[in-house]
């Protein structure tokens, strides 16, 4: 099985973070906003996963772990926020939430 | 225990008095702030006095006697240590300084008894006795400046004692700002000093002046710049303007600051740094002539001057011009003798002005006075001895040490017949403005409503102190008399320790010299028919015709000499001609350049700027703290684009 090069995953990887930030400057709904993080992260953790295959080491994949734990309850806590959002303002555009600011 | 071994405690009573009104005077009674006051001060006398009967048991080669109590400053070779001394001239200055001070404090609770701020007065007073008692007693010039800073202090504090009244805190500013000139000479003479000697120790100086000849030039410039020190200080040409207007302060004030006490100290300094005055002839010079010019310049002065006090302020800063004018013709020991005679009978002329003053509710101007000779006799009796003894009659204190002084300059080691002749002149001047001030306020008929003025001879406490310095008045020159007689002149021999012991050899030769002259009855004779006595009782007589014969007279000759005597009302316009050379222009310059330019433009721009920089810059970073996420989010995508950028352009440059 000849394997693939560690640079395509790479690649891959940086374009999925790309494509994520690009995605989390330009979007105004809420719910795109937040599946343009989970897209960041899981990028970040397809860098890591190729590298700890590629170096043949397991702290990668822990780090994979911790990652997908926080993204889980992040995602929890802010899909309550989106909900809650929705409930108050009848509207997932950010750019309305702006009570905070001067 | 010997009190010679703890100088100290002369300074630190009246200090102590200073401290204890100052910081308790506010609450107590007046009896409570007297005590303070008078008792530090009669303490201090006493252990003078106490002193001074030790010295007298010392041997001649513990003379002077120093007393070191700690290190104040060491830099490289500077090194001033706290030191006292005591030798006979610091004696005389000593029981002179003390006694006088003793008497015009007892003096002030009489006269001041009335006035608000009565502790702060005698607070400020005792002040006074504490930093002339360290100018007296110093051992090093750093030192002394320290007491002749502190008097200048005192006076200004003292003349502007009155605050309120607006020429009375001018008249203090006046007084500070003109003796800090003269400070700026006598500062830059002690460097001088110091960088030629590599000591400010006096005895150190001296001993060093005279085993190692210095350049003349290098002395003369020493001196001179020392003697610009005592131009300031003593009020004399042509620094002398701040004296007259000091007068606004409290008149015990005028009598002991600037009568008997302060003015005095740049005489004594002068006479202190001898050993360099007698080795710089040209300084020497200096100081005769300023001397004589001024005490003929501000004798005329005072010939017209209306205002009690104000002939008095004249009348000290001509006594002054003697006493630098003995000390410039190489007689030191005539010119601390003035010193002392002038402190008695100008402190009491002051303080029996002050009593007049005290007795008319106020009133200064002689022309409104007038026929108190019987309504306060004690005043009239001590003033009239008082000028007695200023104008030089014999057998009054003032004939012994004032004929010393134009002896001295007549056919003394370094005399000047035309300094001999301003001298002269200046003491007929003298007694005419003196006898005109007793003439005009004490006799004649009163010129004052007698209905409205009460007038009253001052209490015990104020009429006490007249009597005892009019006694010294008469009797305080009498350690001359002998010389009359073919015998010592008792004052020169104790103080010519300190006047020959690092004399030049030349001065010392023609001083042993010009002692062996004059056969005793002619002495006598010569003396008592001099030209000075002759001068000075034609004034007296030019006095009483012009303002008791024929009053009418004096008017008329204003009238037909009106150039001459406005010139002379106006004192030369002096204080105008500085205000418009000096005084107006600095006023432009701080005004216009260094106000509106320098501090507005540029220290206070500096200032703004670096605000409105940072006030700009903020109100345009602001800008970045949106509260908008994504904007955050873009900086920092490309902030990290940009270090990524930039890791990668280094390592590439690195391999």
């Amino acid at each position: 099985m000849s394997a693939i090069p560690i640079s395509w995953y790479l690649v891959l990887s940086a374009v999925l973070f790309g494509l994520g930030v690009v995605a989390f400057v330009f979007k105004r709904n809420v719910i795109t906003i937040f599946m343009s993080i989970e897209l960041m992260l899981n990028a970040v953790n397809l860098a890591f996963v190729a590298f700890a295959r590629a170096r043949g080491a397991l702290d990668g994949l822990v780090f994979v772990f911790f990652v997908i734990v926080v993204a889980a309850a992040e995602a929890a806590v802010g899909l309550a926020i989106v909900i809650m959002l929705a409930q108050h303002r009848e509207s997932l555009n950010v750019e309305r939430v702006n009570l905070l600011k001067l | 225990m010997l009190l010679l071994d703890h100088l100290w405690i002369i300074l630190a009573l009246p200090l102590a008095g200073a401290a204890i009104n100052g910081l308790f005077g506010k609450r107590w009674p007046q009896s409570a702030v007297n005590s303070a006051a008078v008792g530090s001060v009669s303490l201090a006398f006493l252990a003078a006095a106490e002193t001074v009967r030790e010295f007298c048991n010392l041997a001649p080669d513990q003379i002077p006697f120093v007393g070191n109590y700690f290190t104040w400053m060491v830099a490289g070779p500077f090194r001033v240590n706290f030191s006292l001394q005591v030798d006979q001239l610091t004696v005389v200055m000593l029981l002179t300084v003390t006694f006088v001070g003793m008497l015009i404090h007892i003096y002030s609770t009489g006269y001041m008894a009335h006035e608000g701020g009565y502790y702060r007065f005698f607070s400020y007073l005792n002040l006074f006795m504490f930093f002339m008692l360290t100018l007296v007693m110093a051992a090093n010039l750093i030192v002394m400046f320290v007491g002749w800073e502190g008097v200048g202090l005192c006076s200004y504090l003292l003349i502007g004692f009155w605050f309120l009244k607006k020429s009375a805190a001018d008249a203090g500013k006046k007084a500070f700002i003109v003796t800090r000139i003269g400070d700026l000479g006598f500062t830059v003479g002690i460097l001088l000093v110091f960088a030629a000697f590599q000591s400010v120790d006096f005895g150190a100086i001296f001993k060093d002046v005279s085993q190692n000849p210095r350049s003349e030039t290098l002395l003369t410039t020493i001196c001179i710049l020392l003697f610009t020190g005592a131009i300031g200080k003593s009020a004399q040409l042509p620094l002398y303007v701040w004296l007259p207007d000091a007068m606004e302060g409290p008149t015990p004030v005028s009598a002991l600051i600037h009568a008997a006490t302060m003015v005095t100290a740049g005489v004594y300094m002068v006479a202190r740094m001898n050993p360099l005055f007698s080795r710089a002839p040209v300084a020497m010079l200096v100081v005769a002539i300023v001397g004589a010019v001024t005490a003929f310049y501000s004798a005329t002065i005072g010939l017209v001057q209306t205002d009690i006090k104000k002939v008095l302020a004249y009348s000290t800063v001509s006594q002054l011009g003697y006493m630098f004018l003995a000390c410039g013709v190489g007689a030191y020991a005539a010119g601390i003798f003035h010193l002392m005679t002038h402190a008695f009978f100008k402190g009491l002329l002051f303080l029996a002005a002050g009593s007049v003053i005290h007795a008319m509710g106020g009133e200064q101007d002689m022309f409104k006075i007038g026929g108190l000779a019987k309504k306060i006799p004690v005043t009239y009796w001590t003033m009239l001895i008082a000028t007695l003894a200023i104008a030089g009659i014999p057998g009054f204190a003032g004939f012994f040490s004032k004929d010393e002084i134009l002896e001295a300059a007549k056919s003394g080691p370094h005399a000047n017949l035309a300094l001999w002749l301003l001298g002269v002149a200046g003491a007929g001047l003298t007694s005419f403005y003196m006898f005109r001030l007793v003439f005009l306020t004490f006799f004649g008929k009163p010129r004052f409503d007698e209905h409205k003025v009460h007038v009253h001879e001052s209490p015990k406490n104020m009429t006490v102190p007249l009597m005892i310095l009019a006694f010294l008045s008469i009797f305080g020159g009498w350690f001359a008399a002998p010389k009359l007689i073919g015998g010592i002149d008792h004052f020169e021999k104790f103080l010519s320790p300190v006047f020959t012991a690092y004399a030049p050899q030349a001065a010392e030769a023609a001083t042993a010299s010009a002692e062996s002259v004059a056969s005793p009855g002619m002495a006598l004779l010569s003396a008592l028919t001099g030209i000075p006595v002759i001068v000075a009782v034609l004034g007296l007589l030019l006095a009483w015709w012009l303002y008791i014969k024929s009053p009418d007279t004096p008017k008329r000759m204003a009238q037909s000499l009106r150039g001459l005597y406005l010139l002379l009302l106006n004192k030369y316009y002096v204080d105008e001609i500085y205000a418009a050379l000096i005084v107006r222009p600095l006023l432009w310059i701080s005004t216009n350049v260094l106000w509106h330019v320098v501090d507005e433009g540029a220290i206070d721009g500096v200032v703004n700027g670096t605000a409105r920089v940072a006030r700009e810059s903020g109100s345009q970073l602001r800008e970045l703290q949106s509260g908008n996420e994504r904007s955050y989010a873009t900086w920092i995508v490309i902030g990290a684009v940009g270090f990524t950028v930039l890791l990668l352009v280094l390592l590439g440059g690195m391999r």
